[in-house]
């Protein structure tokens, strides 16, 4: 049982070290390759036990929570790891052809294998320090691939990125003080309980606000998303690829997590703000895609806008909106790599991702042009896509809630993001290339040909299957909600059944002493 | 003793907040070094400080007697320093690299990802 939670973790960790000493030679992305594989099949195996058994917990060391370490993965958790892994192994396929060999050398491999475990950690932890140090792991092998190889706008981009994410960082680790200082304790499902006996819910609620501005520059939502339109577009594309798909959805999750777990004492004040933060987060977001004319660039904004959706299906904290939120979240990450590899395919063949640099790929490389428009109207909401559903079952959530504005900007924003789109499709695309070259798919050798197409083949498949039968999905995310909104099992598996809840006492005497 | 802390604890955040306004990045880090001790110290101070008595357990106890120091904050500043001052000696190095290739440690003058547009 606990190997199972802890196999998410322990192997991208094994696979960084044998890619780290393989990196001079092409062992080191094979590697890379088959621990991605490892990853996904364990991801799979404790998917398939949280289905059957529910919330599975398991103590770290043998210590009872909530004195040690736990490692819990609820359905949500569960399903985030299994994303991770089916990102990263195709963008660890798509690296054999886009990851130059001077940055193997450096030890790309062996930093993604890392990232992918700070992000598996921090979904899989049920301790909010725990949590601290998924989230710093996670950075610090962002920060390396950010600024793997060292060219000017990388370091440009990676100052920016690296300085506001410590201050993030900083207010996440003074947040942990201040709220063990008022309950005792940091395994989450024990706070759960113990925030409800805060003497002082004033200051609970200033706590919470603390966390939501650390989550919220993590997870880039209006006004803290500078350092992401700032930095995302200057790593690898590989790079670029991972990082959109799943650390500002880290952010997402903790948010999740928290605000459902520990901080609903005040609803009525903390997801207010969170819905109003959700609302412009949709339209600044989308507005500066609009403005960029740069492919990548155009896709970093449209996280931003992206990520609002999310927030706004926390913010509503309805059932049917939780449901839209983690059922987003999953669509989210696997539309949003993709159309980013689809970009790296671009640069490949017609030399840039600036839109005015580039052109004619419709014509000459028409398999890519159709590549690239299911993620992209996956993304603006077309049925019968992936992101009709998300974006249907948030619309109807708001709906419920009573909350028209904010329906009605969701549905402008899907309207704005089409025109982004169709900006993109009409100057990679349909328009001919300004130098008057054909780029064409046949240009690269077949190997690198295939190492590109296969991971956005097959990410552009999943999205079809989520849109063409939702419903299994939508059941699942129904259940995950489920789980959220009333985190009585959750609690029991970690914190085991009330009863024998007596067992800790001699360790009581540890804790807080005043 | 905790008031005292906190008073320090505020001193420190003012003093990084001030460092953290200037536009030389330089700056910005020794602001950051003083946040992170402030966020340290904040840790420390909410296990309550309880001088003079090691969180000890005698010989053939189960438990300390009487009240002792929560260690557990203490482990917590622990990990945190070691992380803080791995995550320093990261973005000090970054930012001298930036400084030898862009020449500058002023963040208004980084512009090379987001390039200024000019005549649009």
């Amino acid at each position: 049982m606990s190997w199972l939670l802890a196999a998410p973790i322990i192997i991208p960790f094994a696979t960084a070290v044998l890619a780290f000493l393989f990196r001079n030679g092409p062992e080191g992305r094979w590697i890379s390759i088959i621990g991605s594989v490892g990853l996904l099949i364990a991801s799979g195996m404790l998917m398939a036990q949280v289905l059957e058994d529910g919330v599975v917990a398991a103590q770290m060391g043998e210590w009872p929570a909530p004195f040690g370490i736990t490692l819990v993965a609820d359905l949500l958790s569960a399903v985030m790891v299994v994303i991770t892994g089916i990102t990263g192994l195709a963008v660890a396929i798509y690296a054999v052809a886009d990851i130059e060999d001077r940055l193997e050398r450096l030890g790309y491999h062996a930093l993604f294998q890392v990232l992918l475990a700070g992000v598996c950690g921090a979904f899989l932890t049920g301790d909010l320090f725990n949590l601290y140090v998924w989230f710093e792991v996670m950075l610090i092998a962002s920060f390396g691939l950010l600024v793997l190889g060292g060219r000017k706008s990388q370091l440009d981009g990676g100052i920016k990125y690296v300085t506001l994410n410590l201050v993030s960082t900083i207010l996440f680790l003074s947040g942990i003080g201040l709220l063990y200082g008022m309950t005792g304790t940091l395994n989450m499902a024990d706070l759960h309980g113990a925030v409800q006996e805060v003497d002082n819910p004033g200051l609970l609620v200033v706590v919470a606000v603390m966390f939501m501005i650390a989550f919220g520059v993590k997870a880039a939502v209006f006004p803290l998303f500078f350092w992401l339109p700032a930095s995302y577009h200057t790593p690898s594309v590989a790079v670029s690829a991972i990082f959109a798909g799943l650390l500002t959805k880290v952010g997402v999750y903790a948010l999740i997590r928290m605000f459902t777990l520990v901080f609903t004492t005040d609803v009525a004040f903390t997801h207010t703000i969170l819905l109003w933060v959700a609302g412009f987060t949709m339209v600044t977001g989308v507005l500066g895609a609009a403005a960029m004319n740069d492919f990548r660039r155009i896709l970093s904004f449209h996280i931003v806008s992206q990520i609002g959706y999310m927030i706004l299906g926390l913010a509503l904290f309805t059932p049917l909106a939780i449901v839209g939120a983690v059922f987003y979240l999953v669509h989210h990450i696997i539309v949003k790599a993709n159309l980013f590899l689809v970009a790296g395919v671009a640069r490949r063949i017609a030399g840039s991702t600036e839109l005015s640099a580039i052109g004619g790929l419709y014509k000459s490389a028409p398999f890519l042009a159709f590549l690239f428009l299911i993620p992209a109207f996956s993304l603006a909401g077309f049925p019968p896509l992936s992101g009709f559903w998300a974006k249907y079952v948030l619309v109807q959530a708001s709906l419920d809630a009573g909350a028209y504005l904010i329906a009605g900007v969701a549905l402008v924003v899907g309207l704005l993001t089409i025109y982004s789109m169709t900006k993109i499709w009409g100057s990679a695309f349909w328009k001919p290339h300004p130098s008057g070259m054909q780029p064409k798919l046949s240009s690269l050798t077949a190997r690198d040909r295939a190492a590109l197409l296969i991971p956005i083949a097959s990410l552009a498949t999943l999205t079809c299957v989520i849109g063409l039968f939702p419903e299994p999905f939508v059941q699942f995310a129904e259940r995950a909600a489920a789980q959220l909104l009333d985190p009585s099992d959750y609690i029991a598996a970690v914190l085991g059944a009330p009863a024998d809840a007596a067992g800790g006492e001699g360790l009581a005497a540890l804790e807080v002493t005043e | 003793m905790e008031l005292l802390i906190a008073i320090m604890v505020g001193v420190l955040v003012a003093a990084s907040v001030y460092l953290m306004l200037a536009r030389n990045v330089l700056r910005f880090l020794f602001g950051l070094i003083l946040i992170s001790n402030a966020a340290n110290l904040t840790i420390f101070v909410s296990g309550r400080l309880t001088p003079e008595a090691p969180p000890l357990i005698p010989e053939g106890a189960d438990a300390p007697i009487g009240l002792v120091a929560n260690a557990l904050p203490q482990a917590l500043v622990l990990t945190a320093i070691v992380i803080g001052f791995g995550l320093f000696a990261f973005a000090l190095m970054l930012v001298y690299r930036g400084y030898q290739s862009l020449g500058t440690l002023m963040s208004d003058e980084m512009r090379l990802a987001e390039p200024k547009e000019d005549g649009r």
